[in-house]
């Protein structure tokens, strides 16, 4: 018997909420942690003035400040542009960056109502390609950003985008196909449970330990894909002022970024997913954690309990991994444009492509005998 | 039995089409926000085209390398072959040895065509 359930529809939209929030709130939080990083680098303060009254707080309301003079600045739209593109193209990445967080699993399930919600918006049979098809469809933001300015500058760092954008896509695909076959499943929930067990007695069952090329190939294809340093040919200003940025201003500007960022978080949640074990504590998983707590609370409780706990670890993993992102920003140098498509096409392709066939045959041996 | 009732919520799809459209007003909205509190204060060297102040001698519409083109190509070629791994490697438990013995027939046709691209220069950006 099916049952269209409210406590289902709400708990969707909770959780679609919670996606957006914590999408939203990447960009301004991670703009301040960037300039503050590169302050410390560079050995200088960085933002620390703007705070809340008289409290400084290390400057943390310095991306409110920005927000608000954003929003005051001059909407300004070339003459020269194509009108619709050029105002459609900034609101491409919002909306797919955050499309993608509804993909994003918080933990495992609880219990409402006598009826199990899983903690992930979306969670279709297709798994974690969902990510992969949304993220995609960020270039197209890209390419009409760069084509629409009807600038030169813009024109060449859109094509340089889109180029490597696609390139490194490749790569990034068959970087993941290895950790598919280990887990035999798409789906990043039955993934991340799998990964709270222990491996030889000592090592949690983590994707990175079993598969730690791909984790590598992948983490690179990601800095490309999300047009971060090393890989921000397309805005690289020595040569093209601001690549396909060069025409826009005020808030459509700062739009590229949210949907920036949001993909960014979206996608290091995606790898602690794929290679670190999500929501789960190494050496105390879950399901560990609900046999202690299950006698003394009931299993309805002990899931509440574990909820924020999942969060909090999602977040940490996630936190610490946006942090590389930000150091390597400020220590390796941009590449060129030719050693950019070399890395992508001559290296990491061959590499993610070997990289299955040997684990494969390895899986394979260990699976089937 | 209670437990045979099974509940269903929304359409699994539409929570993303849902996200689709309020990112669309976000995005719209906000920069429509900033459309009311900016100022207008447009003048002649703002009107005309970024080129680092240089007069515009021709229009952006022009020719560009035919490398990007390639590269799509490429792109849409490798891309359809990581869809039919995909489809593959949700199935390795089921095909076992099989479907390793198939793939590696089709990773072996690939690289011939990858080998051919690399040959022609094809990749080659300097």
């Amino acid at each position: 018997m099916i049952e269209i359930s409210f406590t289902q529809i709400i708990s969707t939209i909770l959780l679609m909420l919670l996606g957006i929030a914590v999408g939203a709130q990447v960009a301004p939080i991670m703009s301040w942690v960037e300039r503050r990083q590169c302050a410390i680098i560079q050995r200088r303060l960085g933002p620390n003035r703007v705070g809340f009254f008289q409290f400084r707080l290390l400057g943390l309301g310095q991306p409110i400040a920005d927000a608000i003079k954003l929003l005051f600045k001059e909407d300004f739209v070339p003459p020269y542009v194509h009108k619709a593109f050029y105002v459609l193209a900034p609101v491409v990445p919002v909306a797919t960056g955050l499309a993608v967080t509804v993909a994003i699993p918080w933990g495992s399930h609880v219990v409402v109502n006598n009826q199990i919600i899983n903690l992930q918006a979306v969670n279709l049979n297709s798994g974690f390609l969902l990510i992969f098809a949304l993220s995609s469809l960020a270039v197209y933001g890209v390419t009409l950003a760069g084509w629409s300015s009807n600038n030169k500058y813009s024109l060449l760092g859109g094509l340089r985008a889109s180029a490597q954008m696609v390139s490194y896509e490749v790569a990034m695909g068959l970087s993941i196909i290895p950790l598919v076959f280990i887990w035999g499943t798409l789906d990043l929930q039955t993934m991340i449970t799998k990964q709270s067990e222990i491996l030889w007695g000592f090592l949690p069952n983590w994707g990175f330990i079993h598969a730690p090329i791909s984790f590598f190939v992948f983490i690179v294809t990601i800095f490309a894909e999300t047009n971060r340093l090393p890989f921000d040919l397309a805005e690289s200003e020595g040569e093209l002022v601001a690549g396909f940025l060069t025409e826009y201003g005020a808030m459509r500007w700062s739009l590229f970024f949210l949907g920036e960022y949001s993909m960014m978080f979206v996608m290091c949640v995606l790898t602690v997913s794929l290679f670190f074990g999500g929501y789960e504590l190494p050496w105390l998983s879950q399901h560990y954690l609900l046999e202690i707590l299950n006698p003394q609370v009931g299993e309805v409780l002990a899931r509440w309990i574990l909820l924020p706990l999942g969060i909090i670890v999602l977040l940490t993993k996630v936190i610490l991994l946006m942090w590389i992102f930000v150091q390597v920003r400020f220590t390796i140098p941009r590449f060129r444009y030719d050693q950019l498509m070399k890395l992508g096409w001559i290296y990491l392709l061959p590499i993610a492509l070997i990289n299955l066939i040997i684990t494969a045959i390895v899986t394979a041996i260990v699976k089937f005998h | 039995m209670e437990q045979s009732v099974y509940y269903v919520g929304m359409n699994p799809y539409l929570p993303i089409l849902l996200i689709l459209i309020f990112g669309l007003a976000l995005g719209l909205g906000v920069s429509g926000v900033s459309l009311f509190l900016g100022p207008k204060k447009p003048n002649s060297s703002k009107l005309e085209v970024y080129e680092c102040g240089l007069p515009v001698t021709s229009s952006a519409e022009n020719r560009f390398s035919i490398k990007f083109y390639l590269t799509a190509i490429l792109f849409i070629l490798f891309d359809i072959e990581t869809i039919f791994m995909y489809l593959w490697s949700t199935a390795f438990d089921y095909l076992g040895w099989f479907g390793i013995v198939e793939v590696g027939i089709f990773i072996a046709t690939l690289s011939i065509g990858y080998i051919y691209v690399l040959k022609r220069g094809a990749l080659r950006w300097d």
